[in-house]
């Protein structure tokens, strides 16, 4: 049977392509308390993350970077959902996220908690490009590790 | 066959199992073969037959299994030898693929000749395997990486290549044909121009051997390397073509069975080219089907094989022209260039229109296409990539043309292009 594109709704949903087109939290940070560089060696993506730390939570965050309109709204997506959040609570957030990219099943209680993130859940059926979903929480991890050495 | 064609391109296809195969509904429009070509049936058979049949260590038994496939192996390489008019079967070695017949030099040649204050020259049009191997040398041995730059219709700028080539250049390592822009460099005015102040040449011929016709000796190259999986043939072997005198004089660089002639525990001394450079059990059956590779390429005609490229190209290049926010890189003229077209859209990223054009069954390459610094080079981060081969028609290139149109609605709809 042949098919067209209509398949590419499921992996390019309204939320992530207006996360795309209009980035939040893209503005760069003056003395952030950590810095990550993020690179895909497979495709060149990248991303650039910076965390502000206050009261043991993420008090601002940018997320930055050039590539794909998964990876870049990815990026942003976690920026929306990582602000406010203490380390613990981004890091379960990450394991959330990776579940959600690997097809593990969610309880309806853990899919709200990631909010429009589930708009990326169409990657998966895509497999070649969810390391392009997981490249900006990878960059989180290591911030998360500058701030807050995992216990 | 066509009026005017230059291979008989069903009959090509008819040998290509893969080709077949549906993909998301749709059938295969394989344009990826810059990365890696697919394989005939008879070099498939060939791989079958050897395991079913005469399956044996090389250069070392007495039995007829091992002597057939010492034959078959030996007989596989004199066919490379003549595919590339290389001077003689000792001076083709067998590698794991072009990156390391690149760095076997690199480490080979190039730690016994050069030193701080030499340079090396190399080309901006250079896939990663045909940079940092130099970059390692330089680092290693105090020498300069030096970088012929690319002119604005996307050559090769032969007036500086002229200036950069100095009393002080050691190696002048080029690509033959780009992976990215598809330009083919004038190898042979480089080697000259390296020979005058006795540098040695080093060919990347990945891109070029599997298309167009090589003659190593009149290139007067010193070095030519290339993979089999590039031209039919299977993944995991290279060749690495040496200059038979600078092979003699060359130092080993990998130790162990098979290239040796005599060892004691006081010492040990090296066998005869190519032995010297093939340590351990070699890759007989990929060896073998690459010899069936290089066969049914040389029965095709390589001159054939090269205007059957040219031609599609040409077409392609003018149905291009139709797509408004796409934007090519390197030469538009096929007379400097190879079936190699590298594009991107204004507003979609080349992974975005790769995975709308794989939803249609059409297989390109998007990324950096291991060339970071030609790419950047272009202000760019990444573009697509469409590579042509024998069994590639027209009507593929409409499906492609039809295809990033489709895309390119697709995400205008999406408010993204």
């Amino acid at each position: 049977m042949q098919r067209g594109l209509g398949d590419l709704d499921e992996l390019y949903q309204d939320v992530l392509l207006d996360h795309y087109r209009n980035p939040r939290r893209t503005r760069r940070l003056e003395s952030p308390d950590a810095e990550v560089d993020a690179i895909n060696p497979f495709c060149g993506d990248e991303i650039h993350l910076q965390l502000l730390m206050g009261d043991g939570r993420v008090s601002k965050i940018s997320v930055t970077g050039q590539g794909c309109s998964i990876s870049q709204a990815a990026g942003s997506l976690l920026a929306e959902i990582v602000d406010g959040k203490t380390p613990d609570e981004a890091r379960e957030l990450r394991e959330l996220f990776r579940g959600l990219m690997t097809g593990e099943e969610l309880t309806d209680e853990q899919a709200d908690r990631l909010e429009d993130n589930l708009a990326l859940q169409g990657v998966r059926r895509f497999p070649v490009r969810i390391k392009c979903a997981l490249l900006s929480w990878s960059a989180l991890s290591d911030a998360l590790d500058k701030v807050s050495p995992a216990g | 066959m066509a009026a005017g064609a230059h291979l008989d391109v069903e009959r090509i296809r008819a040998d290509f199992p893969i080709l077949a195969r549906k993909v998301n509904g749709h059938p295969l429009v394989y344009l990826d073969n810059a990365a890696t070509s697919q394989k005939p049936r008879q070099v498939i058979e060939s791989l079958v037959d050897y395991y079913e049949r005469y399956n044996s260590n090389v250069h070392r038994g007495v039995h007829t299994l091992s002597i057939e496939a010492t034959d078959a192996y030996e007989d596989a390489r004199g066919k490379v030898q003549r595919f590339i008019n290389a001077p003689s079967p000792q001076s083709v070695i067998w590698t794991r693929n072009t990156s390391e017949s690149l760095n076997l030099v690199a480490y080979a040649w190039g730690d016994a000749n050069v030193g701080p204050g030499d340079e090396i020259v190399i080309t901006a049009m250079e896939h990663h395997s045909n940079i940092v191997p130099w970059q390692q040398l330089a680092f290693r041995t105090g020498a300069t990486l030096k970088i012929i730059p690319e002119t604005e219709t996307g050559r090769l700028d032969m007036e500086q290549a002229a200036e950069l080539i100095t009393e002080r250049t050691k190696i002048v390592a080029a690509t033959h044909m780009s992976n990215v822009l598809g330009t083919v460099i004038d190898v042979k005015t480089l080697a000259a121009a390296a020979h005058r102040v006795d540098a040695v040449m080093v060919v990347d011929g990945a891109q070029s051997a599997p298309h167009m016709p090589v003659d190593v000796q009149d290139l007067d190259c010193d070095f030519f390397a290339f993979s089999a999986h590039k031209m039919l043939g299977p993944m995991g072997i290279g060749i690495l073509y040496g200059r038979p005198e600078i092979l003699e004089a060359m130092p080993a660089w990998m130790f162990g069975g098979d290239m040796i002639l005599e060892v004691t525990y006081e010492d040990a001394s090296w066998n005869d080219l190519p032995y010297k450079f093939e340590a351990g059990t070699p890759n007989v059956a990929d060896a073998i089907a690459t010899g069936v590779a290089a066969d049914y390429l040389s029965a095709l005609g390589m001159e054939n094989v090269w205007a059957h490229e040219r031609q599609l190209t040409q077409y392609a290049l003018d149905r291009f022209a139709e797509l408004e926010p796409i934007r090519l890189l390197g030469p538009r003229e096929v007379d400097s260039k190879g079936g190699v077209i590298s594009f991107f859209h204004d507003s979609i990223h080349s992974h975005d229109l790769g995975t709308a054009l794989d939803q249609l069954g059409i297989a390109i390459r998007t990324g950096h296409h291991c060339a970071m610094p030609l790419i950047r080079s272009h202000d760019i981060v990444s573009a697509a990539r469409a590579s042509f081969y024998i069994y590639n028609t027209e009507d593929e290139v409409d499906v492609l043309i039809d295809g990033l149109k489709e895309a390119d609605r697709y995400f205008s709809k999406a408010g993204v292009a």
